[in-house]
Order: structure tokens, then sequence, then C-alpha cells
């Protein structure tokens, strides 16, 4: 292959203009060279000549006239066996591996490569030789972690082909030969453990899209009661700054009834990701018994990390997260925060001079992230089994105002939104996501006409708050003001949850569904009471109460016991007619 | 081996175009004209056109102007001698002692590895109730003080670097008030804390641009000096002056604003600054305290904005006082599960009746009748800003825990302020009667106890007052007023307490 140079006539940031002679392809990756450092970029725009460049490294040094390799390949990751567990940046570099490499600081122009050459892994066939096969068709599997890894034909084999040959049981590295495919023209195509993927392009090997339908529980209740998520579907978490994104991110991806949680880190602070790197490996997941770290992958492309890759990050994240559903496993992919993302597009598009649209984000902003969240879902494979994508964003608009281009295209697209609130979150009404203003399209674990009669009640209790505001608490009736408390009540002891009890911060369905219809009982318990202080005096007492309840593990007597009290105390209190 | 060139194309803002070949992007030059010599650096390179950020202005820039290329990025000298030192932006010393040229680094360096980070364990004692239970600050936080202009925020951060235990002070000023730059020497000096402190300091009197370097080279001696085993603490006064300084050019530049005016690339540009707080897992830690003041006291505004979406967390100075609401301190739960047991639960209920107290203040503010309730919260939120938001109150976080408890007794019962039952059992203060019978030998010094009896005598006073408008209430409003009553009545003793505490389940029923 004739190697392809281009020379640098301009350096704005990190994109570079190149002068090239050969063809270029657009979305390839070329490397700047800088003495002995390759520096990676990507081309973005070719006009006549010149091809511009975005550069994933700091671009201080780059001359005119420096010379730009080409490598005829787009951005692509690799697949294959040994990405569980691991913590990679934004262009699939592992951390730990280039920490062991450079130290303390990232060093520009060091790459390792995504997965371990030299381990060993267990493989078992599962085809046969003349068996017929096609891409994304299993040719054998090896144990990863928890989970049955497959070895399958790669994504990017068009076509029919026949096994000519298939490796024996045995342990072989990821680059090993394990089958050679023969193609309709008799062509032999060796086959390895691991295969590349361009990263922005969807992974379709798959029969069929199915609709999301089955609930993804997150343990958290007002999200599995009043606004789930589905197993393949989409939503987001825009919220102004220190509303409880990340936390509930965090939360989700350690108690998610889920196979495979992809953390994608884009632009966010380091100290957030280190938080998981070091506390993951400590943490048992209670599904398996192993540590959380065996079912996570981290791409993380903090905040400080260069512009560029942040943008390659998500979509690194979302490949990754195909190939576990194409054997058949349900991946969460969380990705905080989406915004990051896009103003690493308005950056690029800014330097690049396009016409800006809202905010000066690219007029493409849309389309962009549509498509993104386009590669969630539920798929039928062709050996029958499912698997799925779910994609969870946080939105990060400026000054809080979900009325800006990133939230809004954003909203256009997912199935569900959990708007984290300022007020709520300054009142420590955690988590934040307001139970007024967010919406779910999905089916939950609880009865939803029991939902839509607790959202009722909610909405009519702000209405006497915000009345009572104006005319004040003796200007409302007693009766009102007893339903502004029960709908206080609903929210401090089923919407709030406390993240940091082991058990009220995480509340698996059955328990849900449990509480939750005793709170309905409670709701609709018509309750008489001669003064607001006395019916104030009362709720305060039923929130302890029902406080330490869901502190209570569901299986201890004293569940049963605080329960009684809990019936006890409103039996007191209700009204017989 | 240094080409000079004397032929300048364009001067515009603080950006000089010339035409040279082989310069490398970010490298600096020196441009030379009558006004004197200012540091330069490159910001974009078309062919042979070069683009030149002249960080002391281009006022007075001529065409013909000397510029000389180094042939190297921005860099600052590193060593031991840098302590009880002053330099401008530039790095050049304000004070009369030499010029540093030894040990040159880079400034702006990459970043750490975020797996060579590790989680932040220590907490950082200031002696403000505020920020040590409600936020506390944690060493390798990073963190601005949100204020408006006026506001003591110079103050508060010399304060917090005093109590800090810390080996090195670094501050960075930017747009400084020449005044507020003699309070921070003087301050550290008598305080004996100079030979500990390297300043970089740029005042309002100098050359907008050159504050955009005061950051860097802050963060790259703070750096050297955590790689070196030492705690490092940055103040960074005020960033606002450095965003603006990024907007200048910006303009200059002719890039596309992305809101009001300031560039799209703020967030990635403030990021990188700020995400130089770390805790290295061999080695020492770098802590940024900063101070952003917000244009308009409008915390949606870019800098702010994007300011909070980058720190962790922030302290919102108003009226010389520390905001229970908007602050935050996002590293408190690593280092609040070890400090008291009691610490959580009394951080989250304090705050909870405080956004009670300031409900209930609003109402006041709108003329409505104020309930048993009502009254119960405003005389917390009386306590709670005198005992504890006061910035004057210096006492260490377990006192300042005692005296949340004592105030939570002297206006609550246990039950109105969610208190789990346990640490209700624990840490609830016995009735004040006991108390005073047992005397005071136990509780830390300064616990004011005078004050409370105060309380006391002035909720009897109201009680008193309320019995003897009672003609003009109507039935319902006198059974309020009973149950008012009794509610007062029950702080002043744990029998009725008791009592009162059994009441409700069986008042209400029928
Ligand atoms: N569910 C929760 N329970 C208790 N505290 C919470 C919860 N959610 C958020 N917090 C508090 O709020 C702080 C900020 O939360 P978080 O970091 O998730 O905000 P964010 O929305 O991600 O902000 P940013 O956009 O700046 O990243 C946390 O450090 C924690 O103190
Ligand atoms: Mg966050």
């Amino acid at each position: 292959m004739a190697e392809n140079i281009g020379k640098i006539v301009g350096i704005n940031g990190n994109l570079l203009t190149v002068e090239f002679e050969l063809p270029v392809r657009q979305n390839e990756v070329a490397y700047a060279i800088l003495d002995n450092l390759r520096l990676k970029s990507e081309v973005i725009r070719i006009r006549g000549r010149y091809a511009e460049l975005q550069v994933f490294e700091d671009t201080t040094g780059l001359r005119v006239g420096d010379a730009v390799e080409f490598t005829g390949e787009l951005l692509s990751v690799e697949l294959g066996p040994g990405l569980l567990a691991q913590i990679y940046d934004g262009l699939q570099n592992p951390l730990p591996a280039l920490a062991e490499e450079c130290g303390f600081f990232l060093k520009r122009g060091t790459y390792v490569p995504a997965l371990d050459r030299s381990r060993k892994w267990q493989f078992t066939p599962v085809v046969s030789r003349g068996d017929m096969v096609s891409a994304g068709h299993a040719l054998g599997k090896v144990p990863e972690g928890i989970f049955e890894h497959l070895i399958m034909v790669p994504f990017a084999m068009a076509g029919r082909y026949r096994v000519a040959e298939i490796r024996p049981e045995g342990e072989y590295t990821i680059e090993e030969e394990i089958a050679v495919l023969e193609d309709e023209k008799g062509k032999r195509h060796p086959v390895s453990m691991v295969q590349r993927w361009p990263v922005k392009r969807p992974v379709r090997c798959y029969a069929e899209r199915l609709r999301p339908t089955e609930p993804l529980v997150t343990k958290i209740r007002i999200i599995d009661t009043f606004f789930p998520v589905a197993r393949g579907g989409t939503y987001c978490i825009p919220g102004p700054f220190g509303s409880g994104k990340t936390v509930l991110q965090h939360l989700t991806s350690r108690h998610a009834d889920i196979d495979i949680v992809i953390v994608a880190a884009c632009g966010e602070r380091a100290g957030e990701v280190v938080e998981l790197l070091r506390e993951f490996p400590e943490l048992t997941d209670p599904r398996t018994g192993k540590t959380l770290m065996d079912r996570t992958i981290i791409v993380c492309n903090t905040s400080s990390m260069p512009v560029a890759a942040r943008e390659a990050s998500v979509y690194t994240a979302v490949t990754v997260a195909e190939y576990y559903r194409q054997m058949g496993l349900d991946v969460l992919l969380l990705a905080d925060s989406t915004s990051r993302w896009a103003q690493a597009l308005r950056e690029v598009s800014g330097r690049l001079e396009e016409i800006p649209g809202e905010e000066a984000f690219p007029a493409y902003l849309e389309s962009v992230i549509a498509a993104f969240y386009e590669r969630a879902g539920v798929v039928r494979l062709y050996d029958g089994r499912t698997g799925s994508v779910t994609i969870g964003g946080a939105v990060s608009p400026a000054g809080g105002n979900f009325d800006e281009p990133v939230t809004q295209s954003t909203l256009k697209v997912v199935g569900a939104f959990h708007g984290l609130s300022r007020e709520r979150a300054e009142a420590r009404r955690y988590p934040a996501i307001h139970p007024l203003e967010s919406w779910s399209k999905y089916a939950g674990v609880a009865d939803a006409e029991q939902v839509e009669y607790a959202r009722r009640f909610l909405r009519r209790g702000n209405e006497i708050y915000q009345m009572m505001k104006v005319v004040g608490e003796e200007g409302t009736s007693v009766e009102d003001f007893v339903t502004y408390l029960k709908a206080e009540y609903l929210d401090a002891v089923y919407l709030q949850q406390d993240a940091y009890d082991e058990v009220d911060g995480a509340t698996p369905a059955e328990r849900q569904k449990y509480v939750f219809e005793r709170m309905i009982r409670i709701l609709k318990t018509p309750m008489s009471f001669k003064t607001r202080d006395e019916a104030r005096r009362f709720f305060q007492d039923l929130v302890q109460l029902t406080r330490d309840w869901n502190r209570t593990p569901m299986d201890a007597d004293e569940f049963k016991q605080i329960e009684e009290k809990i019936e006890k105390a409103v039996a007191g209190v209700t009204r017989y007619v | 081996m240094y080409k000079v060139y004397h032929r300048i194309d364009q001067i515009a803002g603080n950006v000089i175009t010339l035409n040279a070949p082989g310069v490398s992007y970010r490298e600096l030059a020196e441009v030379t004209s009558p006004e004197g010599t200012s540091l330069a650096q490159v910001i974009r390179l078309e062919g042979r056109r070069v683009s030149l950020q002249v960080f002391a202005g281009s006022r007075g820039v001529s065409t013909d102007a000397k510029v000389r290329f180094l042939g190297h990025p921005m860099r600052t000298s590193f060593s031991e001698a840098l302590l009880g030192r002053i330099f401008d932006g530039s790095g050049r010393p304000r004070d009369n002692g030499p010029t540093l040229e030894e040990n040159m680094i880079d400034i702006g360096g990459p970043s750490v590895n975020p797996a060579k980070r590790i989680i932040p364990r220590n907490m950082i004692r200031t002696g403000i109730p505020m920020i040590d239970v409600f936020n506390t600050l944690v060493e390798s936080q990073k963190i601005p003080v949100f204020s408006v202009a006026g506001e003591p925020y110079n103050q508060l951060l010399a304060r917090i670097a005093l109590q800090a235990e810390v080996d090195v002070i670094i501050l960075g000023g930017m747009g400084l008030k020449y005044d507020d730059y003699l309070f921070f020497r003087d301050t550290l000096e008598e305080a004996g804390a100079l030979s500990r402190t390297v300043m970089f300091i740029h005042t309002a009197a100098d050359p907008t641009v050159e504050c955009l370097l005061v950051p860097d080279v802050s963060l790259a001696v703070a750096e050297q000096f955590a790689l070196n085993d030492k705690r490092v603490l940055v103040l960074l006064t005020d960033m606002t002056n450095f965003c603006d300084s990024l907007k200048e050019i910006e303009i200059t530049m002719e890039q596309i604003p992305s809101n009001r005016g300031y560039p799209g690339d703020l967030y990635s540009q403030l990021a990188a600054r700020y995400e130089k707080a770390v805790d290295f897992d061999t080695a020492g830690s770098i802590t940024i305290l900063s101070v952003t003041t917000m244009p308009g006291d409008d915390v949606t505004h870019p800098i702010p904005d994007n300011t909070g979406y980058i720190t962790e967390g922030q302290f919102y100075l108003r009226n010389g006082r520390i905001e229970p609401f908007g602050s935050l301190s996002r590293l408190k739960q690593l280092v609040n599960k070890r400090t008291r047991e009691d610490h959580r639960t009394i951080m989250n209920t304090m705050i909870q009746l405080y956004a009670g107290y300031r409900e209930t203040l609003e109402k006041q503010a709108m003329g409505f009748r104020m309930g048993a309730w009502d009254r119960k919260l405003l005389k917390y939120g009386e306590l709670f800003e005198r005992e504890l938001m006061d910035l004057s109150v210096n006492i260490p976080l377990e006192q300042a825990l005692d005296t949340c408890w004592k105030i939570l007794a002297e206006c609550f019962e246990p039950p109105e302020t969610g208190v789990p039952t346990a640490l209700v059992e624990k840490f609830w203060p016995k009735t004040r009667i006991e108390e005073s019978a047992s005397g005071e030998a136990d509780r830390p010094a300064g616990d004011a106890q005078s004050p409370a009896a105060e309380e006391k005598a002035e909720a009897g006073k109201a009680v008193a007052a309320e019995a003897s408008d009672k003609e003009t209430t109507t039935g319902r409003e006198r059974e309020a007023e009973r149950s008012r009553a009794e509610d007062e009545a029950a702080q002043t003793g744990s029998e009725s307490s008791q009592e009162k505490k059994d009441t409700p389940p069986e008042s209400g029923g029928h």
C-alpha cells in the first residue's frame, strides 16, 4: 500500500488544514507527525486539495509544512473478549496501561491496543466445517467473566460464507486464527477473535428490531414507578449543574437490572470516573455475586482531555454496547454528559466556520443526536434470541434552561424524560426528578391506574400548595390541607430516596409494588383532623415512621412491625363514613 | 538562531499578524515596541501568516515592532526558591527578588490520567460551620466562591487559606484590586504564612489579557509541588476576569460566540484549569478555591454557569454570609461519613428546616398569620443564622454539630425534624432542665446557654401575649392555638413532650 502523505498548511486550535495529493476519505484516520510523535486525527471536511482534520490531541508545537499520514481507515474500535471491566479513553486506549507506560500524566501520541494481545482465552467452537454463516453468526464462544462471550463472524463481512476450517476447543489469543471462511467465489478469509468496526456506523446484524416493552428496573422508585425506562429504550436526564445527574447515573449503573453497563463519561469531571473505577471492583453485584466491575466498561474522556476525542467517546461506547447486544445480552449505556459532546461538535463547527444555528451549535445537531439515540433498541438476532441497548443520556443545559438546542433535540427522540429541578435539589429532595414535568412513554412496574391516581394527587397537592402561597394556610380548608399533606407525604417517603442508605438506596420491583400499593391506600383513606396543625403533626410522625420503614430490609421482622404501626396510625385518623 | 521579524501586517484587538515561516503552534514570541517588551503566543497559523496574542495588549505596538520567536511554548521556572516570592502574570518578579530561570517547566501541560487519581478522603477544616458542617471542603476539591462584587470573598479566601492545613499556598490574582493584593500580602505575612506562599499577581492596572496566563502558571507550579508530595492550595481570584479576557480574544479572532458573547469553548477552557485539582495516588494534592463574581448576580450567566458545571460545588457568598441554598460541596459525602455519625443527618435536617424557615419568611412578608409551626420555624431560622451562618463564628466541626442539636432541641420536638429515631436517642439533648441541673461541664466551651434561656423566656411571653387576644379568634383557631400552646409548653419539659408524642393518633380518631 502506497503511503499517503499530506502537508500541514494551517493550524487553528485542534483543527489542521492539510494539503493532499492522493485520494483521502471523509472520516478517515490520519496522523500528524511531530518529531517522533504521531498525533491521531480524523478527516472532517474535504475541500479541493485541502482536507480539514480534527486532532484528538493538543497541537502545540506543530508547524506549517509538517507531514500528515493518512491511513485510509475510518475511526474504529476493536471488538473481542477482554473489553469488560476495562477503562478506556475516548479512542479506546486502556487508561491503566497508559498509566503504566507514561505515569501520572497522559502523554499525547501514545496509543495502546485496546485488547490484550498475549492473554489466552478458552475457545469452544459452536459451528462445524461446512456450516453456512454470515456476519454476526457465532463461530464459537469463550468465557469472559460472568458471560459467555460469542466469537462472531466479523460484522463487516458481507454475504454468506462456508466454514472451511474451525479450530478445536483450546486456548487462543485474540489474534490467532480460529476459523477460515470461504466466500461464494471460493476466496478464503481467516478470522480471529478480534474484529474492528467503524464507530459512527450502527451494527445492523440482526433479524429485526422490536418495540421496547419490558421495564428496565433501576431500583429508583420515582423512575420505575412513575417515569419508567424500557429495555432497549432511550431516556434523558437534563438538569442544571449540581442537580444530581451524575449521582443518578452512578446509582443506575450500580443497581440496574441489566447484564452490562457501559459508562461513557464524556467531558465531565475526572474525579467522578475515579469514584467508579475505585469503587466498582469492591462492590458486589447482587445478581451475580461477582464485582460490579465485572459487568462494567468505562469509556472516559473527561473535560480536560482533548475535546475532539470527546465526540469519539460516545460513539466508542455505543459501538461496544452494540457488540455485546449481538451476543443476546442487555446493555445499558449511560452517557454523561451529551451536552459536552454537542459542545465538542460546536467547537469544531466554529473552527470550520460553518453557518451556526441556535446558540452557535451546528445546524445538523438535531440529526446527529437523533442518529445517536437511534442506536438503542431491542433486536431479535438471527438465532432467535434478543439483545438490547438502552441509552440514558445526561444533558447539561446552559443556565439550567431546558429551552436550548441540546435538550430540545434530545426530547424529540427519547422515550422518557427525567427532568431535574434546581428547586428540588436545593431543598435536598433527592432524586430531584421533577414529578410533574417529567414523562415516560414506557410501562413501569406498578399498576398504571394507580400511578395515574398518584400523579393526579401530586398535581392536586401542588395546586393547593400554590394556592396556599396566595391565600395563606388559614385560607385553605382543612380538607385541602390534608390533601396537600398527603401529596407531600408521598413525595417524602416514596419519590424521595436516600441514595446513601443501603436499603432505601435500591428498591427492587417487588418492594416497589408492595409499598406503592400501601401508599395508594393511604392516599385514598379519608382522614379527619380538627386543625391543620394536628394534621401536620400527624404526617410528620407518619413520614418519620415510613422513612424508618424504608430503611428496613423487607425480610426483617421489623418490616412487618413498622408496617403495622403505620397502619395503626392511619386507622387512628381514618374518617369512617 | 531565533529570527527577528520587523513587519507586522495587522494589529487588531490584542492580536497581531505577521508573515514568518517555520513557527510552531503555541510558540512564544517577544514583541518589542517603544512601549516595552511583551510576551505573545501563536494562536493561529495559516501558511506563513502567524497570529499572535500579545499579553501586554497591542496598545502602542508599531508595525515595525520587533518580534522575536523563542522556539518554545510558555514556561515558568520551578524550584523551592519560588516560596515567599511574588510574580506578575507572566512570571516576572513583582517583588525585589531575582528573576528565576532555572528548571523551566511547561505550563498548561497534559491532564492527569484518571487511572492515577484516587478518591479524595481528607476533610479540610475551615472552622466555618457553613462549610465544615453543611458543605465540607475536601482536599483536592475544586470549588469556587460565587459572589457579587463587593462581598468579602477575598477575606474568606484568605481566612480559609490560613486555617487550612496545607503545605503550600499559591495565590493567582486576576484583575486584583491593588488594595486586595496588599491585603493578601499583609494577611499572609502577619500570619507567618508568606514563606509557604507563592503569588502570581495580575492587578486591575495591568493589561487585561495578561491575566490569561495566571491560572496556568499558578497550576503548573502547584502541580510540581504536588508531585513533590506537597499538599497545595491554589487560590484563584477572580476567574470572571480570566473569562472576560478569553472573550476579548475570541472577538478579536472573529469567532462565533455561543452564549452572550462568550466563546463556545469556555467550558473546555475553564475545565482545563480546574481539572488540575487532583489527589495523586503516590504524591501530594492540589485543591483549588476560586472566586467567580457573578455579573448581575445571575447564576445563569455563562461564567458561573460553565464554572458550576465543572467545579465540585460552589459556595454562595451573599450579604456577607455563605448561603445554605445554592452552596454545595459535592465531595462532602466522601468525608462526612467518617467525621461523626450524626453529621449527615444533621446536615440534611438542618437545611430542610431552614428551607421551611425561608418559606415562612415569605408567608410572613405577604402578611399571612403565623401558625404555631411557622413560629417554630422563625425561631429556628433566627438561631440558625446567628449561631451558624454568621461568618464571625469560628468553631470546630464537632462543636458546630453540637450547636445544631441544641438549636433543634430548642425549637422542635424530634418527630418534627424527621431525624431517624436511633440518632435522636443518642444525640437529642435531654431536656434543658436536666441539662442545667447536670451542669455544663461536659459541653464544649462557648456553647451558648444564655441565649437559649433568653429564647425560652421570649417564647413564654409570646404564649402569654396570644392568650390575651384569644377572644377574637374562632373556635377552630382556638383549637389551633391550644395545640400550639401545648407544643410550646412541650419544649420546656420532657414529660409533656412524651405526652405529646403519644397524642396524635388518638386526638384525631373518632
Ligand atoms: N440522590 C441524591 N442523594 C443525595 N445527594 C445527592 C443526590 N443527587 C445529588 N446529590 C448531591 O448533589 C451533588 C451534585 O450531584 P451531581 O454531581 O450528580 O450533579 P450533576 O447534575 O451531575 O451536576 P453537573 O452537571 O455539574 O455534573 C452531589 O455531589 C450530592 O451531594
Ligand atoms: Mg454531573
